[in-house]
């Protein structure tokens, strides 16, 4: 049966200080139209491009962590092409010396998939074209902001490996502090190749999808490119070498154009930024700087003894990880335990409202201390999740059960006063707990409502044991 | 004529006003205007307003710099804030800068007062001013003539006495070959030198502002403000710049001093009276105590379709940005989409010349055609630079006519582009190397032209050639860069 062969480009949004080339803000959202330029990022005749170094900088972590070679010397090309919203009708980008070429990135299952290269270049502005009106409009405040575009081996071969790819890269992009990696908020894009061919032949014709703006559009997308591809082959026609875009709503890509509109962008470098020499003292300080990886991270997790599945799901997640290492710190049971509740509980609750994790109140110190108050006999477990919507309102863990009497009943002495009245008052239950012992479990849901679930359950079955037993 | 040393001097010690002085340079743009139209801008109203207040800061005892109420003429691809810029072209007939390049800054930061933005060939794109939205220039000397170009205006403006100093820029000659045509001194720094922050590009890697200018402590005084590391601009020299006024200052004699005439650029092709200048100025060096000799360049000769190739491509880039959205008016608006309309538009506001180079560029940047055009021309580029690196182990400075002829008439070069790049031939290499070259003025020819040669020093090495043009200025005296008649 006929195989997928899939490529990624993805744009990721750095996070930096000024944009690529001048000292505008590199975010710009929610400002009015074009309040975030200069002569520079407008392109203005006689302005003159300055490399941010932060975004190179972040750009070479970046381009380390996915295995790259790093080149000793860096260069801008400029690629052309006419449109309003790039105002220089150029784009300052990279050609035969990006930051990183070379790499790769493992998989799961221990498959790499190479990573071709990354390089760094500028966004172009927005073009708006209000509805209705004869005209559109331009919006410059992105224009010039800085982007790492990065290209795969065409490595991968299920839509889910796609989806792997990308949200380890998400991961990892975040966790470098490089970018904030979120599709939902235009800061990473993902483009796709995809063929299909027979295993062990030569390659398919590629199309290429674009304007995929979620993992999820990737992922269909290319589950139905990869089955539109093979009906056409099936039935004996042929895929052609196109462009295609996706359809969100009807779940389906369409032409966009055909291989023949290709452009000719005329790449030639660019004669206002000299080729960047980058030393080896650079790149030293570079790694240095470097934060812990997300399998760096899973891998110590694994070895604070939590399951694969749950270290995974927090190493890659920096949110989670962050809070995780916050509340691990200060948390002395065992961090498994820890890990089930941000897994379990807590992530229903969060999902249920809608919430981020870094939105809400709930400190890495209040989870800590609900769940050594369960430790320690102080709350059930039951009491604890009932809590738990407080606690991640902002409450904390002890007041809320001090001030709502949840505390259990820890001392004996109550408690056996507890156990004697109930076997007092049930005298034919008792008699049958010397035929059958699971009876005792009668006498021992009446204590626990006696005393309105407070009471320890382990102490209070202790109890009877040894008064019936 | 006052220098600009002196005009500084008598303003910052009260003897004469900076507002008597830019009044006086204000009248007689005007009058070089109506005879040679050397201007696209006179800026009456900014430049006296700024003279007043330096007259304001030296009353109340403030020191205004060594330029105090020197009026400068800029080039107009030069950017000024609040002072149309255009390039001479009319797709930036109405650009108003919201900022001036750093060589206007430092200038204007120093004392200096812009009287006038000069005319030009379109964006720099030619080396007779013809090539101008704004019309042709007129060389002082014989107004049937042509001043060179394209910092035509310029040239001018100094040689009729306008001013003492004014900026140029030199992409392949276009300070040099005007300053030849019109009698000045006209000085190409070494690339970098000069921060090109604010100067509308046309080959970024050969563009660099220049100096015309008819003292050589002037040209001193214009460097020592104006050098020194931009952090704007990404090509700027970094460093300490050299010492330019010292340069002329400490120059005494050129005893020992070897300079080399390239063999290729100094025989066949000049005209005999470009000939006569460079003999002249053979034994002026001569009797200054410098050795003679020829050195070789081989590759000299094919510096021009290089330099053409790399500018055209470099063009093509640089000024695709002109597409009717942002500066110049639109055509086509009502009918058409937005490709049609910047096609539209680059074709109405974009004059012959500067179309003609773009296209030639960009066919020269496609796809198939890189490394037969662009790739190649750079590897000429490489050669020659190997070359005059070489030459320069065996001599101090480099020695050629500035340009192969004298002012032409005008009208004679317009419909034949290739006869016109040739000119470019002794000027291009510097600019292909990156090194500083300057034109000193050499006499008059026979038909009562001026005519200058050109002299390269090594790498880096500027100031060296302030201090020869200083030295043959001391040696002919009086007669060395005479005003022209106006
Ligand atoms: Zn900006």
């Amino acid at each position: 049966m006929f195989e997928a062969v899939i490529g990624l480009e993805i744009h990721l949004a750095l996070r930096t200080g000024s944009k690529m080339f001048c000292g505008c803000a590199a975010e710009s959202l929610g400002l009015l139209p074009n309040v975030n330029t200069c002569p520079v990022c407008l392109g203005l005749p006689g302005s003159l491009p300055v490399v941010n170094r932060e975004a190179i900088e972040k750009a070479l972590r970046f381009s380390l962590a996915l295995n790259c070679q790093v080149p000793e010397v860096t260069q801008f090309h400029r690629k052309h092409y006419y449109y309003p919203d790039a105002p220089k009708n150029y784009q300052i980008s990279q050609f035969d010396r990006p930051v990183g070429e070379h790499g790769f990135v493992e998989l799961e299952a221990g498959r790499r998939i190479g990573v071709t290269r990354c390089h760094v270049e500028e966004d172009a502005g927005r073009s708006v074209h209000p509805p209705y009106a004869p005209y559109s409009l331009v919006d410059l405040n992105r224009a010039g902001a800085p982007l790492i575009e990065m290209v795969t081996e065409p490595d991968l071969r299920t839509p889910e490996e796609a989806r792997e790819f990308l949200v380890k890269i998400r991961a990892i992009a975040q966790a470098l502090d490089v970018s904030d990696a979120s599709p939902e908020a235009g800061k990473m894009r993902a483009d796709v190749n995809v063929s299909i061919r027979l295993p062990g032949e030569a390659l398919g014709t590629k199309v290429e999808v674009k304007n995929l703006n979620s993992f999820k559009s990737v992922q269909n997308a290319l589950a139905f490119e990869i089955k539109r591809q093979t009906d056409l082959l099936e039935s004996g026609r042929s895929v052609l070498q196109e462009t295609r875009g996706w359809n969100e709503g009807g779940q389906r890509t369409y032409s966009m154009r055909s291989k023949e509109e290709t452009a000719d962008y005329r790449y030639f470098p660019d004669p206002d930024l000299p080729p960047m020499r980058v030393a080896e003292k650079w790149l030293e300080t570079v790694r240095a700087a470097t934060p812990e990886l997300p399998d760096a991270k899973r891998e110590r997790y694994r070895e604070l003894g939590l399951r694969a599945f749950d270290a995974g799901l927090i190493a890659f997640d920096v949110e989670l990880a962050t809070f995780f290492d916050r509340a691990v710190r200060v948390y002395e049971g065992e961090a498994q335990l820890l890990a089930n509740w941000l897994n379990g509980d807590v992530a229903g609750h969060l999902n249920a409202n809608d919430l981020a994790l870094s939105r809400s109140k709930l400190s890495p110190e209040n989870l800590a201390s609900l769940l050594t108050l369960v430790d320690e006999g102080a709350i059930s477990g039951k009491t604890a999740k009932d809590v738990l919507p407080l606690v991640i309102d902002g409450g904390d863990p002890k007041t809320i059960v001090e001030e709502r009497g949840l505390k259990q009943i820890t001392d004996l002495g109550a408690i056996e006063a507890l156990v004697d009245a109930v076997i007092a008052a049930n005298p034919a239950v008792v008699e049958r707990v010397k035929e059958n012992p699971k009876v005792i479990n009668v006498l021992l849901g009446q204590v626990m409502k006696e005393s309105r679930g407070k009471a320890k359950p382990d102490a209070v079955r202790e109890l009877l044991n040894e008064k019936l037993g | 004529m006052m220098t600009a040393v002196e005009i500084g001097r008598q303003v910052a010690s009260g003897r004469v006003r900076a507002q008597e002085i830019v009044r006086a340079a204000l009248e007689r743009a005007e009058l070089t205007q109506v005879e040679l139209n050397a201007f696209i801008t006179i800026a009456h109203e900014s430049a006296l307003e700024q003279a007043e207040k330096i007259d304001e800061r030296l009353a109340a005892g403030e020191d205004v710099g060594p330029l105090a109420g020197v009026p400068i003429v800029v080039k107009d691809n030069i950017c000024t804030e609040g002072l149309r810029s255009t390039a001479a072209s009319e797709s930036l007939a109405s650009f108003v800068p919201p900022y001036s390049a750093t060589v206007v800054e430092r200038l204007e930061q120093a004392g200096a007062v812009v009287v006038a933005k000069a005319n030009l060939d379109e964006f720099g794109m030619g080396s007779s001013n013809e090539n101008s939205a704004f019309g042709a220039v007129k060389n002082p000397w014989d107004t049937s003539r042509v001043p060179g170009g394209s910092s035509g205006g310029s040239a001018v403006a100094v040689a009729t006495g306008v001013v003492p100093i004014a900026l140029g820029t030199d992409t392949g000659g276009s300070v040099r070959q005007p300053g030849s045509f019109t009698g000045v001194i006209g000085f190409k720094p070494t690339y970098g030198r000069l921060s090109r922050y604010g100067v509308i590009a046309y080959a970024s890697s050969l563009d660099q502002v220049g100096v015309l200018c008819r003292s050589a402590e002037d040209l001193a005084l214009s460097m020592d403000v104006m050098a020194g590391h931009d952090p704007k601009d990404a090509t700027s020299l970094a460093g300490v710049a050299p010492a330019f006024a010292k340069a002329v200052t400490g120059a005494s004699d050129l005893t020992g001093v070897r300079v080399g005439l390239i063999e290729e650029l100094t025989g066949e092709g000049n005209s005999a009276g470009v000939m006569a200048a460079l003999e002249l100025t053979c034994e002026r060096l001569v009797q200054l105590g410098a050795e003679l000799q020829q050195v070789s360049v081989p590759t000299a000769r094919d510096g021009i379709p290089a330099y053409y190739l790399v500018a055209m491509a470099e063009a093509s880039s640089n000024l695709a940005r002109y597409d009717g959205m942002v500066y110049s008016s639109r055509t086509g608006e009502d009918r058409l989409g937005q490709a049609d309309v910047m096609m539209k538009s680059r074709g109405s506001s974009l004059g012959p010349e500067v179309r003609r180079r773009i296209l030639m560029g960009t066919y020269a940047l496609s796809a198939g055609y890189y490394d037969a055009y662009y790739g190649k021309a750079l590897k000429v580029r490489r050669l020659i630079a190997h070359e005059i690196e070489r030459a320069f182990e065996e001599v101090d400075l480099l020695l050629t006519p500035t340009v192969p002829s004298v002012a032409y008439p005008l009208g004679e070069k317009v419909d034949d582009p290739l006869a016109m790049y040739l000119g470019d031939i002794d000027t291009c290499l510097a600019n292909l190397v990156g090194i500083a070259a300057i034109s000193v003025p050499a006499g008059f020819t026979a038909e009562r032209l001026p005519c200058g040669v050109q002299f390269m020093a090594p790498a880096l090495q500027d100031e060296r050639l302030v201090g020869v043009t200083a030295l043959l200025e001391r040696h002919v005296g009086e007669k060395f860069a005479p005003l022209a008649p106006l």
